[in-house]
């Protein structure tokens, strides 16, 4: 078995307890150009501060549903989908928006589709960043975890069958590998020597639940060898090193060899959603992460060492926080979905569901005062609470 | 043109769309060297290879979503069940991804599931299942369960074309045992269509699958016995039903039996009979009644099986207690 990378500090004991934050293992870097380098510091900083005008737009009850942040996992997240190139495939989780926005996934979609718009990529249908696109390669997940390591198998199925040069990359949580989907996605990807790279990002909890009550393997590269496929581990904290163990992967993938398991050991700093307090969390173990071993900081310090100036960084700074100002102004002026689009599309054919009789010739049924409060801002305008 | 049988009509349609469709791919268990557990898919491995007729683990969560996945990039796969009965392990995949694709994500899933299904043959709790209802429940899935040859034949071409995802319900009871002339050139059969197999004026028996012969074998009788005239439709789509089938039907004759061979609570009886009460209330003259299973799981010993599966002599007296109400 290839099992590289396992050189990146960060492994079992920091995710088993969660508790010691990897030792920040700085390399340089030759592969990537300067020009590469502060992309990857573009996609992080668009990451964190897109979270944060929706942790604000969440504040004013202008986001429908929940929301789900990668605090602290910015660097697996954009590191990851940085190895991919423009005709591959990934297929997001939940921590997953730096992944996406790198594939092309705008912070305008984003915003819509938290603001649940109607001219959001899902149009209403689906929360948060439940959204994909095939031109662009990135595949919608959905909530069943592990799920879409079978349907990943099936889209690099396909890519082998057409012999296209392509790859796709799957991205589970460290509970997501408890599940029946997960084994078989992965086992089946094995068997048929698809291009799959399986991204396992440990972030030490899952919701509420520790690692350490999801599974008795010391450590999810463990798991490999079970299905006779190479591993990959990498500080997930580590944009570069992130990339990199990735990018091994994603090579073998093209040039045939199979499924690789990539771990990357990173730890989730937020809830699993923002209104999750984490009082499961050991006292002063989220603060530790966020002032040792914070990836937007520590990737900071290595690109100032490696000489890049301040103004470069903060010109991008700039760009990032333009670029979602403009988003968020196009996004709040979106309008709501028509409720007849709710009976479109479920088949091809026949493309619509006819209204139950007793809403035919209506375009809107429920009054804005009859809408439980805790529905969030969809009426939000309306009661003034703005 | 010679008759073959309900089974083989299945492996011409698969022969037939694979060879008009380089995207039509097979996969599941034990379908390629060994042919399938009932030989449905002999010889396609010898024809179209391994990459497009594939052996896989026994992992029905991974075959349905692989076939997902592979659908979304164009392909057009036909997974096979080895039962159907095993279809409950992907009933997340086809429920929760399948079947949500296209109004989610606006994702194409064009695939098939198809496999041998029902009773009637002794093969207990489960190898004998119809598990059609719960997926006749799920927005998102078209479902058909053919009674013939020919619309075996012509309903997975149809499957097999459609943009979405089809569940194909083989009878095994009727894998050797119905045989059919295929009509010419490329038959296809559309889906959502009923069929009228048999026509009468005095009662309808609506039903599906294998209890159409229970259907017409009892509607013999009754002409034979008591003078009376049975229709009988036979629904092959269960997702879409025919509503318009339905009705005919039952403006013309104004008393409806249903009978099928799933259970009876929460089976397709009691929405049929739900349509036909708001749809057609003031055309009855009798209630709607039913013939189903009893709802106990399906035993394995020939006296349990065919106490507890309708059969001809219930629909018998089912329907003269109908023609007399």
């Amino acid at each position: 078995m290839a099992r590289t990378g396992t050189k990146t500090s960060g492994g079992r004991g920091a995710r088993r307890s969660a508790a010691a934050p990897p030792a920040a293992v700085e390399e340089r870097d030759a592969t990537l150009s300067e020009a590469q380098r502060l992309d990857l510091y573009y996609w992080m900083r668009l990451t964190r501060s897109l979270e944060e005008r929706l942790v604000n737009l969440y504040r004013q009850t202008k986001v429908v549903g929940g929301l789900f942040r990668s605090l602290g996992q910015e660097a697996d997240a954009v590191g990851s989908a940085y190895a991919l190139r423009r005709e591959d495939v990934l297929s997001p989780l939940i921590r997953n928006l730096g992944s996406m926005l790198v594939k092309g996934a705008t912070p305008v979609e984003i915003l819509k589709q938290y603001m649940a718009k109607g001219d959001s990529p899902t149009r209403g249908r689906e929360l948060n960043i439940h959204f994909g696109d095939t031109e662009r390669g990135f595949i919608g997940q959905i909530s069943p975890l592990g799920d879409m390591v079978p349907v990943m198998a099936g889209v690099t199925l396909s890519f082998k069958m057409r012999g296209q040069s392509r790859v796709g990359l799957v991205y589970v949580g460290d509970g997501a590998t408890s599940t029946g989907a997960f084994h078989e996605g992965i086992n089946f990807a094995a068997v048929q020597r698809c291009p799959l790279v399986v991204v396992v990002e440990s972030n030490g909890y899952a919701y509420s639940t520790p690692t350490s009550k999801q599974t008795l393997a010391a450590q999810f590269v463990d798991k490999a060898p079970g299905y006779g496929i190479a591993a990959e581990q990498a500080d997930g904290n580590d944009v570069i090193a992130t990339y990199e163990a990735t990018k091994r992967a994603v090579d073998r993938a093209r040039r045939g060899e199979g499924v690789t398991l990539v771990e990357l050991v990173t730890y989730r700093r937020k809830g699993h959603a923002e209104h999750d307090n984490q009082s499961y969390v050991p006292a002063g173990e989220i603060e530790r992460w966020e002032r040792e071993n914070d990836p937007i900081t520590r990737y900071l310090a290595r690109l100032r060492n490696e000489g890049v100036r301040d103004d470069a960084l903060a010109a991008i700074d700039a760009r990032v926080a333009r670029e979602i100002d403009e988003a968020t102004d196009i996004a709040e002026r979106s309008g709501v979905p028509d409720a007849l689009d709710a009976l479109v599309g479920v088949y091809a054919d026949p493309p619509a569901e006819r209204p139950l009789w007793y809403r035919e010739g209506q375009s809107a049924v429920v009054d804005v005062h009859e809408r439980a409060q805790g529905w969030g801002t969809y009426d939000a305008p309306a009661r003034g609470a703005d | 043109m010679a008759e073959i049988t309900y089974l083989e009509a299945i492996r011409e349609a698969l022969f037939e769309e694979m060879e008009r469709d380089a995207d039509v791919f097979c996969l599941g268990e034990d379908i390629g060297a060994y042919g399938g557990a009932f030989k449905v898919t002999d010889g396609l491995l010898a024809k179209y290879g391994e990459s497009r007729v594939i052996d896989t683990p026994i992992s029905e969560i991974g075959i349905v979503g692989a076939a997902a996945g592979a659908a979304h990039m164009g392909m057009r796969p036909v997974v096979e069940m080895q039962f159907i009965d095993f279809i409950a392990n992907a009933y997340d995949m086809l429920t929760n991804y399948v079947a949500t694709a296209r109004y989610r994500a606006f994702l194409p899933c064009p695939m098939v599931v198809r496999g041998p299904s029902g009773g009637y043959v002794r093969g207990g709790p489960f190898h004998s299942q119809n598990p059609e209802a719960g997926f006749v429940h799920t927005p998102g899935l078209k479902v058909v369960y053919p009674s013939t040859a020919e619309d075996a034949k012509g309903l997975l071409k149809a499957a097999i074309r459609d943009d979405d995802c089809v569940l194909f319900f083989e009878h095994k009871y009727l894998y050797r045992r119905i045989k059919g002339e295929m009509p010419g050139g490329d038959h296809v059969v559309p889906i959502g269509k009923a069929r009228l197999a048999r026509e009468g004026d005095d009662l309808s028996i609506i039903t599906y699958a294998a209890t159409v012969y229970k259907a017409l074998e009892a509607a013999e009788q009754l002409e034979r016995e008591d003078g009376l005239s049975v229709e009988v439709l036979d629904l092959r789509s269960l997702a879409p039903l025919d509503d318009d089938a339905i009705d005919a039907t039952v403006k013309k004759t104004n008393r409806v039996l249903i009978v099928h061979e799933d259970t009876r609570t929460g089976g397709l009886a009691g929405e049929i009979t739900a349509r036909i009460n708001e749809r057609c209330f003031e055309w009855l003259d009798a209630p709607v009644l039913r013939v189903t299973a009893h709802d106990v799981p399906l035993p394995y010993a020939p006296s349990l099986e065919d106490f507890v599966l309708p059969q001809t002599a219930d629909v018998v007296l089912a329907a003269r207690r109908l023609a007399a109400y």
